[in-house]
């Protein structure tokens, strides 16, 4: 049975830029910092103070916006956004309502798990603005007050803006992987959610299938949202629960008043916020203290040239270059450029891509992160780790000895893989003495013998173990093919 | 007349003013012939006309990315109507 | 002729000459503002113990030979919308009746680095919102010629503190003639530079588009000399212009050959003040009789400059006033009054009789406490001009009114200065008068607002088109002051300063000095 109705999700992320100051101001933007001490008067919006746009966060946003295969206007303004909040010192946000820098891009996602199928998501739009403070209030503390701390006031943000081309919250959740890996190779971002550098807030509503076509139900937005997981909750609850006002109440879209729900983590709910209904009249304008840039092609086409390669092309190069399935170049991509850099000087080293990749995701992933290491501190270089899988390759030493002694070796000693051989005495057993060694033990041992002549060739297994006291620099599987080889004529 | 009692006091709350009736009474007349005399612009044609935000023809202007110092705590706390040693205070923020 | 009734200039010459100390100079200024301020009420406060110790310090300097700023002690009022971080900045508001900024306005460093004096802050009227300096919530200020009427406004008393002869020099600043206007009406000379002339910053801004600071002193040689010291480009201000600031006190007494001067046949329609209108015609004619050439010209969109302003001003205004909100600085209401009073509000409603459904519909439409606050506060910090304007702007943006009101005057600013940039072709100067009538009596437009914003019937334009204008005393009816306007295109104070320069060699208005009881 099909479902009863279609989730349509748009979602607007907001970004901190990664600068040094903040947007309008020389203001650290560090994270962390004691309440208060990262203002000025300009960010606290003290009377007589006047804005100087951050050249760097501009083009960090027009880095992003040219990434996400944006328009970029070839004129564009500030405005001013009129609300009052505490947070907010100037009674105003700058941002861009009418002009802003960029428009109508997109972001595919994809899955090679196959969970979902690959999508063009639009981008609306993607503008800069500035953040505001926090407020704090302590409820438990049974304070009369809130606290307000203006430190995050006027850090750099790009508000990227969807279109509602989503259509379940896996996809929702794959876009936003997609889009924090973007931000990541750009370098444009930290994505840190914990800390708020990227925030997320949905726009959902059903499309509800009936014999008379699609009816849309009355859209909502959820914010409060402090984790890609809790998007993806969310977004499955507030379709449920729309589902179910749908058929207690049948309300369409424009019956009602846009709501905006706030999602509780702690109770799997959203639950609806208190909103007047005149706070949505911003009283946008062109902002008066700010002039208004302008973008030639000539720069975009440069800002285009410098963005080095991302992660959707650089996944297909790693596929159709070293031979590696989309689950690999998708595991080796989104762990970022450095380990990318890492896999192609591995797998060009070793002359085997399929290789690299699985030593990249079964030792070297292992090992960092059970040191908790990115990849420019792990103690094996490509260079290094490209001759012990060129050694194994030649059959020079098994696999297993190579994961389980050369490379730990390697790994706390620092050493090159032929140095860690010669000091542990392991050399390439030559054939004719492999073959002599199948036939003393299979002579000594005839019931292994019978049971290999009678096909049970699994049975030769059992020699290993004697055949790595007697060497242990034998290859096992050789020499189980020998083993069976030779079994017949014997 | 262009103007109700009812707007002006919509436009108090957005311009989070608290009138008394008889300011909103007054505000209302006074507004009103204001209003009244700006509708003058309406008979302009202003078709194909660029709207001029600024008395410049200034375009990007911007500063570097550098660090400055920020003002000491006590400082930027000094004006404030009500603060504790590290923060602004108001009256709760519930929900709002 | 008595210590102040010298110009800055000629003090400026005394005081390099060694016949007079800076300190000296700033104590005639105090006896003079003692003497008479009391009257006038020019100054909100005059810090004279910080105006001796800095002239005093330029004087040592002076003494062992430094080389000294262009102001080299000369005293300065600034009008007190200027950040100084040594100072309240009032901006004649209850709202920031104790606010200290941590900062210097760009201006003030400017005086500060040239050897000004800082005297003293003026009055004005409330954010600099009037024409009248009756906005004050200190009281307005008196005009010195006659004390039962205005100054004008907004810098009135910037305007009436040289008026008075208290101070050579001072800072004002022009949104829609607030310079130029209380200049007229006092006899004073005032210049307002073009838009991103002198920079705004630590300017409490009124109406950032239009907001520009000039100087205000007895002649355009004076005015010269301290907008060669404020002007120039400033990092700090994205509209600041990077632009050479000429030596204007250099140029100053050279005459223009050739001038043509463009007369706008709307500057002299009905309502224009016969008095008014003859001082301005004999002041056209000294022009002529230096060589001038009169050009007609007309300036069709002029009559919408009122409309416009007061749509595009108070827009900006109601946006930059949202700061005040009794949170991070200024005035907050007693939190505890308030929140009882809410609370009894809550309590009507709830025991009204309206029934429960409509009782609870109400008390959900009652302010939250934090939105009662700001209400609350900003209603007791701003005057009623304030709050009209706040009301106006917040009304002409809003969703539904914006096309109507704020994009049309946009529109029709371009249109204004387009006549701007048509007359420009053919003239150098446009000359007109700067109000209709001398200055009316303090109370008589108060209550009448539309009145009393038509009376910015040809100040405004040269804001909404960035030009630059200089007003100079041109005679006089019944003992009040009569202005002269010129108007230039853009970045031509040299030529506005030169050109008043020139009639103010022919003429003696600007000497004349109000008899102070």
């Amino acid at each position: 049975m099909t479902a009863p109705y279609t989730t349509i999700i748009g979602l607007e992320i907001h970004v901190q830029l990664a600068t040094a100051s903040k947007l309008f101001c020389g203001c650290s933007t560090r994270f962390g910092a004691p309440p208060n001490t990262q203002t000025c008067q300009v960010c606290i919006g003290m009377p007589g103070v006047l804005p100087v746009m951050n050249r760097r966060a501009f083009e960090l946003g027009l880095r992003t916006a040219v990434a996400l295969n944006c328009q970029i206007a070839p004129f564009t303004k500030w405005d001013r956004k009129n609300y009052y909040y505490p947070d907010l010192p100037k009674g105003y946000q700058i941002s861009q309502y009418d002009l802003p820098f960029s428009s109508e891009g997109w972001l595919d996602i994809s899955d090679p798990k196959g969970k979902i199928e690959p999508r063009r998501v639009g981008i609306i739009r993607a503008h800069l603005e500035e953040d505001a403070g926090k407020s704090m209030h302590d409820e438990a503390a049974g304070q009369a007050d809130s606290r307000i701390d203006l430190n995050r006031t006027g850090t750099p943000l790009l508000e990227i803006v969807s279109k509602p081309d989503m259509r379940s919250p896996a996809e929702a959740k794959a876009f936003l992987t997609e889009l924090k890996l973007l931000l990541t190779y750009l370098g444009v971002s930290d994505c840190n959610m914990q800390e708020g550098s990227l925030r997320v807030d949905a726009n959902v509503n059903l499309h509800v299938h009936t014999p008379d076509g699609n009816v849309p139900t009355p859209i909502v937005e959820i914010k409060n949202m402090n984790s890609f997981r809790a998007v993806e909750r969310a977004l499955a609850y507030e379709a449920e629960r729309q589902w179910q006002v749908w058929q207690e109440t049948g309300q369409r879209l424009g019956q009602v008043p846009k709501q905006t729900r706030g999602w509780d983590d702690q109770a799997n709910v959203t639950r609806g916020q208190r909103h007047k209904e005149e706070s949505s009249d911003y009283r946008y304008f062109p902002e008066p203290d700010l002039v208004p840039a302008t973008v030639t092609a000539a720069e975009v086409e440069q800002v285009r040239a410098e963005l080095g390669e991302l992660p959707a092309a650089l996944r297909t190069r790693l596929e159709s270059t070293y031979g590696i399935t989309p689950y690999d170049s998708d595991v080796l991509v989104n762990q970022g450029r450095e380990l990318v850099a890492y896999f192609i000087a591995l797998a060009d080293g070793a002359g085997d891509g399929k290789a690299a990749a699985n030593w990249l995701q079964q030792d070297v992933l292992r090992e960092l992160n059970a040191r908790d290491l990115s990849i420019d501190k792990f103690p094996v270089s490509a260079a290094r780790l490209a001759e012990l899988i060129a050694l194994v390759k030649k059959g020079d030493i098994d696999h297993t000895r190579a994961r389980e002694v050369v490379f730990v070796e390697m790994l706390s000693s620092g050493k090159s893989a032929a140095d860690v051989l010669r000091e542990k005495g392991i050399e390439r057993v030559d054939e004719s003495e492999l073959e002599a060694l199948a036939r003393e033990l299979l002579a000594a041992n005839p019931k292994i013998l019978a049971d290999i002549k009678q096909g049970t060739t699994k049975a030769a297994g059992a020699l290993i173990g004697q055949a790595k006291k007697r060497n242990p620099n034998i290859s096992p599987n050789r020499l189980l093919e020998i083993c069976l080889a030779i079994a017949p004529g014997m | 007349m262009s103007l109700t009692r009812a707007d002006v006091e919509k436009v108090s709350l957005l311009g989070r003013l608290l009138l008394t009736p008889a300011e909103l009474e007054r505000m209302t007349v006074q507004l009103g012939q204001v209003v009244d005399y700006m509708n003058l612009l309406a008979e302009l044609d202003t078709e194909g006309v660029q709207p001029m935000a600024h008395a410049i023809e200034l375009a990007n202007v911007f500063r570097d990315d550098v660090v400055r110092p920020s003002l000491p705590r006590e400082q930027a706390l000094a004006n404030a109507p009500q603060h504790d040693r590290e923060c602004y205070l108001v009256p709760a923020v519930l929900g709002e | 002729m008595t210590l102040l009734e010298k110009t800055a200039t000629e003090l400026l010459a005394d005081l390099a000459a060694g016949r007079l100390s800076s300190a000296e100079l700033v104590r005639a200024c105090l006896e003079q503002i003692e003497r008479h301020d009391g009257a006038v009420h020019a100054f909100l406060r005059v810090d004279s113990e910080r105006a001796l110790a800095q002239a005093k310090a330029i004087d040592e300097r002076r003494a062992r030979g430094d080389k000294l700023g262009p102001l080299g002690g000369l005293p300065v009022a600034i009008k007190d919308l200027l950040c100084d971080r040594d100072e309240l900045c009032t901006c004649g508001s209850r709202m920031l009746e104790n606010f200290r900024p941590p900062y210097d306005a760009a201006v003030i460093e400017k005086i500060k680095a040239a050897d000004g004096v800082l005297l003293g802050r003026t009055n004005l009227d409330e954010f600099a919102m009037g024409g009248s300096t009756e906005n004050s919530a200190f009281g307005p200020t008196c005009n010195p010629w006659d004390t039962t009427r205005i100054a004008g406004g907004s810098s009135g008393g910037a305007a009436a503190c040289v008026a008075a002869r208290m101070v050579p020099l001072s800072i004002g600043t022009d949104t829609g003639g607030s310079i130029r206007q209380p200049a007229g009406l006092c006899g004073v000379t005032g210049l307002k530079p073009t838009y991103g002339r002198v920079s705004r910053y630590g300017l409490v801004a009124f109406a950032s588009s239009l907001d520009q600071i000039g100087p205000l002193a007895q002649s355009a040689e004076d005015a010269a000399l301290l907008l060669e010291v404020i002007a120039g480009h400033d990092p700090r201000d994205s509209t600041s212009v990077p632009k050479e600031v000429p030596a204007y006190s250099k140029s100053v007494n050279k005459p223009l050959a050739g001038l043509r001067l463009g007369i706008a046949r709307e500057h002299f329609a009905a309502g224009l003040d016969a008095e008014v209108e003859r001082a301005v015609r004999e002041a056209i004619k000294v022009y002529q009789s230096l060589g001038a050439k009169v050009v007609d010209i007309s300036l069709p969109h002029g009559k919408y400059g009122v409309a416009c302003y007061y749509v595009i001003a108070p827009s900006e205004a109601s946006s930059n006033l949202a700061r005040y909100d009794g949170v991070h600085y200024g005035h907050r209401t007693d939190v505890r009054i308030m929140s009882e009073a809410l609370e009894a509000e809550r309590a009507a409603l709830e025991h009204g009789s309206a029934g429960r459904a409509a009782a609870e519909a109400a008390v959900a439409q009652l302010d939250t406490p934090l939105v009662r606050m700001y209400r609350q506060s900003r209603a007791e910090g701003f005057g009623p001009e304030v709050k009209r304007r706040i009301m106006l702007g917040t009304y002409a943006l809003s969703a539904g009114y914006y096309d109507a009101y704020y994009l049309k005057a946009l529109k029709v600013r371009r249109l204004i200065r387009q006549d701007y940039d048509t007359a420009f072709k053919d003239v150098d100067l446009i000359v007109g008068p700067v109000t209709s009538t001398p200055a009316f009596k303090i109370g008589e437009k108060s209550d009448d607002p539309l009145a009393m914003y038509l009376v910015d019937l040809y100040t405004v334009s040269a804001n909404l088109a960035g030009v630059g204008g200089i007003v100079v005393p041109c005679g006089q009816s019944n003992g009040l002051p009569i202005g002269l306007q010129l108007q230039a295109p853009p970045f031509e104070e040299e030529r506005l300063l030169r050109a008043a320069a020139m009639y103010q060699r022919e003429t003696d208005w600007h000497r004349r000095a109000p008899t102070l009881a």
